[in-house]
């Protein structure tokens, strides 16, 4: 069909994010491109969270908008797939692996509507494709810490949809899991699928990932790896707290005055 | 009139008057029993169930906050009308319960006091206001207020047909939306923003539950009162997620669980005409939740203290074949005896113990009893206390290898790892110090001798 201008799938544009009055995110302004493997990159309290919940339309926004293929992101979201991180849960809570994943077919059912045969062999498939098929009616406390963030992976995956948005799946996992988010990343790749993961270890980005956004309280650069994950740009994400800027948003939240909104 | 003699109802009907009073309440024929009990019963299962997702989203203090602030509402409803219907109360106490809730979401959100603090503030302030207007109704001399008093403890008895009517039906609605909105309740119990996240209407399914858990404690406050109306919410649950770990399982157990104590409730205070059926319940169902505590399997203290048990007995006969298989490397002949005195050298163990241990392994053919006293391995013993002794000085290695510690440092690490490395784990250990011969005292690993590991 037509190549020009097909809306990207995710865009964010002039987004400011505040708690309690103080900005935690400064005018980002970022489109991710299709077909992408993105790591959001940025010291502890960057706002790297905070991000992808703005965009999953979970935090108020204090000024901008998401776009989502072009729609709203209220809209639009349903094209997302989220994949919190591990500790929001009680992991436990009285119920097996497979009935986790199954919540990602959820948005695919009418309110009150019971999961059918299929969405049941959808969730087993995406159990299998993050090796964790032989664990699908483990009650989930009983899983280890990688074992859990591999059946949130599959949850996401159970919600078949074109775009990932990650929050720190490799924190707190064994080797044998990384290895298998990093196989299950390239998958998605290959698909088409544009994948943005919230990633700590500086090392291993190149291997992992073809995008980079480094980010601490605004956007400091956004690109290829090659080109972006440059030691000046990392100096400039890592190195020397921007005082000021964490000043003025201390100021804005003592006021409680906020001209947006 | 000879038809009448012979009808055998009226046969029953003078046994059951001669029948104890404790065998009689099983026959119901009591109208006003069966009112009381039937009552009791369904506000025991729609609290049981309700309760579940308080308890599961870490709302339980919630629910004894609601129950409290209830009484204003009930004392409001019956001052602006001057009647006691139970659809007017629990109108009144349902609104009343939804002020508390808001109070506190507002105060936890727009002051720096924090949620705990808000709950106590909600549960007093609201109770205190209740009070208070419960003592000017009394006083105000209207003969209807009569009985008003008893949403503090509650009071079963005082319960007519059209009470049990309404809560049979609320009952029967809560339950139905339960059955309707499982899978959503389960969704925003487990990770509400994921809900969200997938263009759920969260935010109005959190009412519905809230309003629904409002509802549970509002229809149980005549028969169980504001004060201990959250017991009846949460202990039910508390004991039910012992037993399962299915949520349909454990709504529909902690929904019986809250109606055997209704019923136990029931049953007590119509034995005993003094006894108050609120209080009992909540007697029953704390002890339903001591037995779960207490025998529930894996999960239950019992099956708890029995496990250790078996761990702690694995250990010391692991600790007694390691002990005889180092003396066999020591006197170069594995089958080499130790005496009684000997072991206790190396372990220092209880007598008695020791004795039961021995006792044990002699059973499972991997020690005998040379003579009176020395004990020795037999060819079973030597093999596992060959496996033990490898697991140990591998890890001793491996510690001293990878995490460069100091061979002296190593030993009490090892003496508890190797009683849990399982043969998956060997196999890491193995490949990870390249299939090593010696451990870092320069002694000897056993080579593996099981057919798993010859081949690997």
């Amino acid at each position: 069909m037509s190549t020009a201008q097909k809306p990207a799938p995710i865009e964010v544009h002039d987004v400011t994010v505040a708690y309690r009055h103080r900005p935690v995110l400064w005018d980002i302004d970022v489109t991710l491109p299709e077909g992408n493997l993105i790591a959001i990159c940025g010291p502890n309290g960057a706002g790297k969270s905070t991000l992808i919940k703005a965009i999953m339309g979970l935090v108020p926004l204090a000024s901008g908008k998401v776009e989502i293929f072009g729609k709203p992101a209220k809209q639009g979201r349903t094209l997302v797939a989220y994949v919190p991180q591990r500790e929001s849960v009680d992991w436990d809570f009285p119920t097996t692996a497979l009935d986790v994943v199954l919540m990602g077919r959820y948005g695919h059912l009418p309110l009150f509507g019971r999961p059918r045969k299929r969405d049941k062999e959808i969730a087993r498939q995406s159990l299998e494709k993050v090796g964790m098929l032989d664990y699908a009616d483990r009650q989930i406390s009983q899983l280890s810490g990688g074992q859990q963030q591999r059946v949130f992976l599959a949850r996401a995956l159970a919600q078949q949809t074109r775009v990932y948005l990650m929050d720190e799946p490799f924190a707190g996992v064994d080797a044998s899991t990384e290895k298998a988010i990093v196989v299950l990343l390239r998958d998605l790749r290959e698909q088409g699928c544009t994948v943005a993961v919230v990633h700590h270890d500086l090392q291993s980005v190149p291997e992992y990932f073809d995008t980079v956004m480094l980010l601490n309280l605004r956007l400091v650069a956004f690109g290829p790896v090659e080109t972006t994950f440059t030691s000046e740009n990392l100096n400039k994400t890592y190195g020397g707290r921007l005082s000021l800027l964490t000043e003025v948003g201390e100021r804005l939240r003592k006021s409680e005055w906020s001209a947006r909104r | 009139m000879e038809c009448a003699a012979l009808n055998p109802p009226a046969v029953l009907i003078s046994v059951s008057a001669s029948l104890a009073p404790w065998l009689e309440f099983f026959t119901f024929r009591d109208i006003n029993l069966r009112l009381i009990l039937a009552g009791c019963v369904l506000l025991g299962i729609s609290a049981g169930v309700l309760g579940c997702f308080a308890f599961l989203r870490k709302r339980s203090l919630l629910g004894d906050a609601l129950a409290h602030s209830a009484l204003p509402g009930v004392c409001a409803a019956f001052m602006l009308t001057g009647t006691k219907d139970p659809v007017i109360i629990l109108i009144g106490a349902t609104v009343s319960c939804w002020v508390g809730a808001i109070s506190i979401d507002l105060i936890t959100k727009h002051t720096r006091v924090k949620e705990e603090s808000a709950l106590g503030m909600v549960l007093s302030v609201f109770f205190g206001a209740g009070i208070l207007m419960l003592t000017h109704i009394q006083r105000s001399g209207n003969a209807s207020q009569a009985g008003l008093d008893k949403f503090l403890f509650g009071q079963a008895s005082s319960m007519l047909d059209r009470d049990v009517w309404t809560l049979a039906i609320v009952g029967t609605i809560m339950l139905c939306a339960v059955a309707l909105a499982y899978k959503e309740f389960k969704l925003i119990s487990f990770d509400a923003e994921f809900g969200t996240a997938l263009g759920l209407p969260t935010r109005m399914l959190e009412i519905a539950l809230s309003t629904l858990i409002v509802l549970a404690v509002a229809i149980g406050l005549q028969a169980v009162g504001v004060v201990l109306m959250a017991a009846m919410l949460v202990t039910p649950a508390a004991a039910a997620r012992y037993w399962t770990d299915h949520l349909g399982n454990m709504l529909l157990l902690s929904g019986f669980f809250g109606a055997i104590s209704g019923a136990i409730g029931t049953y007590i205070s119509y034995l005993g005409p003094r006894m108050p059926t609120g209080p009992w319940m909540v007697v029953a169902v704390t002890i339903v939740f001591l037995m779960s505590l207490l025998v529930a399997p894996k999960r239950g203290i019992i099956a708890r203290v029995l496990l250790l048990r078996r761990i702690r007995r694995k250990t010391a006969e692991e600790n007694i074949l390691r002990t005889l298989y180092v003396t066999g490397e020591k006197e170069q002949r594995m089958d080499a005896p130790s005496s009684v005195a000997e072991l206790q050298q190396f372990r220092t163990m209880n007598p008695w113990i020791l004795d039961r241990t021995l006792d044990r392994l002699m059973d499972r053919g991997l020690v005998n009893e040379t003579r009176e006293g020395f004990f020795a391995l037999t060819s079973d013993g030597i093999a596992r206390g060959a496996r033990l002794t490898r697991l140990h000085r591998l890890w001793e290695l491996y510690l001293t290898r990878k995490l460069e510690l100091a061979p002296d440092h190593v030993h009490d690490d090892a003496e508890e790892i190797e009683h849990i490395i399982t043969p998956e784990l060997e196999a890491l250990l193995v490949a990870a110090l390249d299939d090593p011969a010696v451990d870092p005292h320069a002694k000897k690993i056993p080579p593996a001798m099981d057919r798993e590991s010859a081949i690997s």
